[in-house]
């Protein structure tokens, strides 16, 4: 069985980005850049399938500018077999990519096809819906455990109440949520092995992919920023804010 | 314009997200809203909807494969219905997060998660980066696929008005997947989301013993809904659905009171419009500070039981 794994190059999670003076979109030049967190979740599990067994094969694939091709050394570091770099401008939008993710399903036939829940940059939480849809397969989102067995996999979600468990007939769309697994770090020789695994490039265009945004950014502002509080010496001071200053309690 | 609103039920009421979301699509048009269920749960959630002012026609959908709100058949069926709406809506709650992305690919649209302001019927704004920049953003979709941030819009009341429920036909399928289990422990707190109070603790508290033994006589005492941190949650205090930040619950409440809690930026994408937020920490750099009204500065396991008394 192979996996496919769509990953993400996106400002690093611990870097607070800035809005442009102009209002035009945010800062992202000489920040530093790292595979989507839950990106990286998606490639541990899909390796973790590998090594027991589960799977043959662990294609990571990107959708980005030339530099996404370090996301992709990475993810074969990690473990990954080989990778995919599908040139298109930066964060093409979740539609554009979940067409693009289609049209290399078609290609590869994978058996499941492992993204992570949300892009951190863009925030959108939509591709692997996206890409189910496209494709008519079963969907099991925001994935804490997932289990294949009988040409099914049985994926326990993370809901608003709890958990939920599905089970989904294969091919499948499985997303990664946070707590599915705890990703590994490449370890040194692994880089080095990494840069000799085979990394396919390819134009969106070749894919008979449109790309065009269906989303133009009018402009990005910086949220309202919270005024200055204050730092109380005790819990009675505390109490009194929260009663007759706040009006909470 | 009509507006098509998925409306999600719970324990025999609407959530209150969806009716943040009516709220949302009354701003764009007329509304009508989409109840799915198996046939007793269908007819309960439309009885309950018709009831909400604003809602002008309750759409219901009764049938086995709708029961558990699977994205497979519930995607079908919004798309079977989506001719004539100008605007397809949900809150962006795990089920309308699940369910309308999946809608808008087989409709050839870009949907626009989280809305946080509806500035026209083309024009939205959204979060972007865990809430560090706010995009407005124009769609040139001809239909419009979006959910909606709770917090960002007042629920509409529950009681008040008389919509026609209309049965709708729910010949979808569902082959692909199917429901298994669930574990939703119910509890006698307020739903993290409505509460009017949250107390969330993070790291500091040291284990579920203590997260449980601090957190809970206080929360009693507010009438609190409990939240956790990211670490709070994978360490085992608490369950994931306590988790408040940039992957987890957004909340807006009047008082949130974070113990032990550091202030990553993904913990205050989900917390920081509260209106008063204290933060109870004995790191006087935490970032937790930065956006609290009221710091208390010191030991957690001194101050929240002291607090808890106190109030
Ligand atoms: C992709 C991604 C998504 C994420 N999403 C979320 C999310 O949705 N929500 C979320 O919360 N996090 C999220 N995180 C994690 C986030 O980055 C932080 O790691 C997390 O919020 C930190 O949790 P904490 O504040 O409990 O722990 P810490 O950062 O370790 O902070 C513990 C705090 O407790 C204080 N403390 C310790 N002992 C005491 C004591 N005795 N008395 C008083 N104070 C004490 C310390 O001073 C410290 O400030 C995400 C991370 C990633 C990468
Ligand atoms: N440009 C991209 N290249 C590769 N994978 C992507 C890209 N955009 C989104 N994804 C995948 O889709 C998931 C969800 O992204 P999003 O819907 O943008 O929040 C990510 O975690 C990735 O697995």
């Amino acid at each position: 069985m192979k996996i496919l794994v769509p990953v993400k190059r996106v400002v690093d999670y611990n870097i607070k980005v800035l809005v442009k003076s102009d209002g035009t979109g945010v800062e992202t030049a000489g920040l530093k850049m790292s595979m989507n967190p839950f990106d990286e979740i998606a490639v541990e599990e899909a390796i973790r399938l590998r090594e027991k067994g589960v799977a043959t094969e662990v294609i990571a694939v990107s959708i980005g500018v030339q530099q996404a091709q370090d996301t992709l050394r990475t993810a074969m570091a990690m473990g990954a077999d080989r990778s995919i770099l599908v040139l298109s401008d930066e964060s093409p939008e979740p539609l554009a990519v979940a067409k693009v993710l289609k049209a290399l399903v078609e290609r590869e036939k994978p058996d499941l096809v492992f993204l992570g829940k949300q892009a951190i940059d863009d925030d959108m939480n939509a591709t692997g819906q996206m890409l189910a849809g496209l494709l008519g397969w079963g969907q099991g989102t925001f994935a804490s455990k997932v289990e294949i067995a009988d040409g099914r996999a049985e994926v326990s979600r993370e809901i608003d109440g709890g958990t939920e468990t599905v089970s989904l007939a294969l091919p499948a769309i499985i997303t990664a949520d946070l707590r599915l697994n705890e990703p590994r770090y490449a370890s040194l020789p692994n880089i080095m092995k990494a840069k000799k695994k085979p990394l396919e490039t390819i134009q969106a265009a070749d894919l008979g992919v449109d790309m065009t945004r269906r989303l133009t950014t009018v402009s990005v502002a910086e949220p309202a920023t919270r005024k200055a509080g204050i730092t109380v010496g005790s819990v009675a001071e505390l109490v009194g804010k929260l009663r007759n200053e706040a009006k909470v309690i | 314009m009509t507006v098509l609103v998925l409306v999600e039920t719970e324990a025999g009421q609407i959530r209150q997200a969806s009716r943040s979301a009516i709220t949302a699509a009354t701003k764009l048009g007329d509304v009508h809203a989409l109840v799915v269920g198996d046939a007793a749960g269908a007819d309960e959630a439309a009885a309950l909807t018709a009831k909400v002012p604003g809602v002008a026609k309750v759409l219901k959908a009764g049938a086995d494969v709708l029961a558990h709100e699977l994205a497979e058949p519930v995607a079908d069926l919004i798309v079977s219905l989506a001719e004539g709406y100008s605007h397809i809506v949900a809150a962006s709650t795990a089920v309308g997060k699940n369910i309308l992305p999946r809608a808008a690919a087989l409709l050839d649209v870009q949907p626009i998660p989280d809305v946080v302001g509806i500035v026209d019927a083309d024009t939205f704004v959204r979060p972007i980066y865990a809430g560090n920049a706010l995009a407005t953003v124009k769609s040139s979709d001809a239909k419009k696929v979006l959910t909606v941030r709770a917090t960002s819009f007042e629920p509409a009341p529950a009681e008040g008005g008389s919509a026609p429920v209309e049965a709708v036909n729910a010949a979808v399928q569902d082959t692909v997947s199917r429901f298994v289990s669930a574990q939703t422990p119910t509890s006698d707190r307020p739903e993290l989301e409505a509460a009017r109070v949250i107390v969330s603790g993070g790291r500091g508290l040291g284990s579920a013993e203590n997260f449980n033994a601090l957190l809970e006589p206080l929360a009693d005492k507010l009438g609190a809904a409990i939240g956790a941190s990211r670490v709070a949650v994978d360490s085992g205090y608490a369950p994931n659905d306590f988790q408040v930040g940039q992957t987890g619950k957004i909340v807006a409440p009047e008082l949130y009171i974070a113990v032990g809690i550091s202030g990553a930026i993904q913990h205050l994408a989900g917390m920081k419009d509260s209106k008063v937020i204290v933060a109870i920490n004995k790191d006087a750099e935490a970032p937790i500070l930065q956006v609290a009204d009221y710091a208390l500065v010191g030991d957690l396991f001194q101050i929240v039981p002291e607090l808890t008394k106190d109030l």
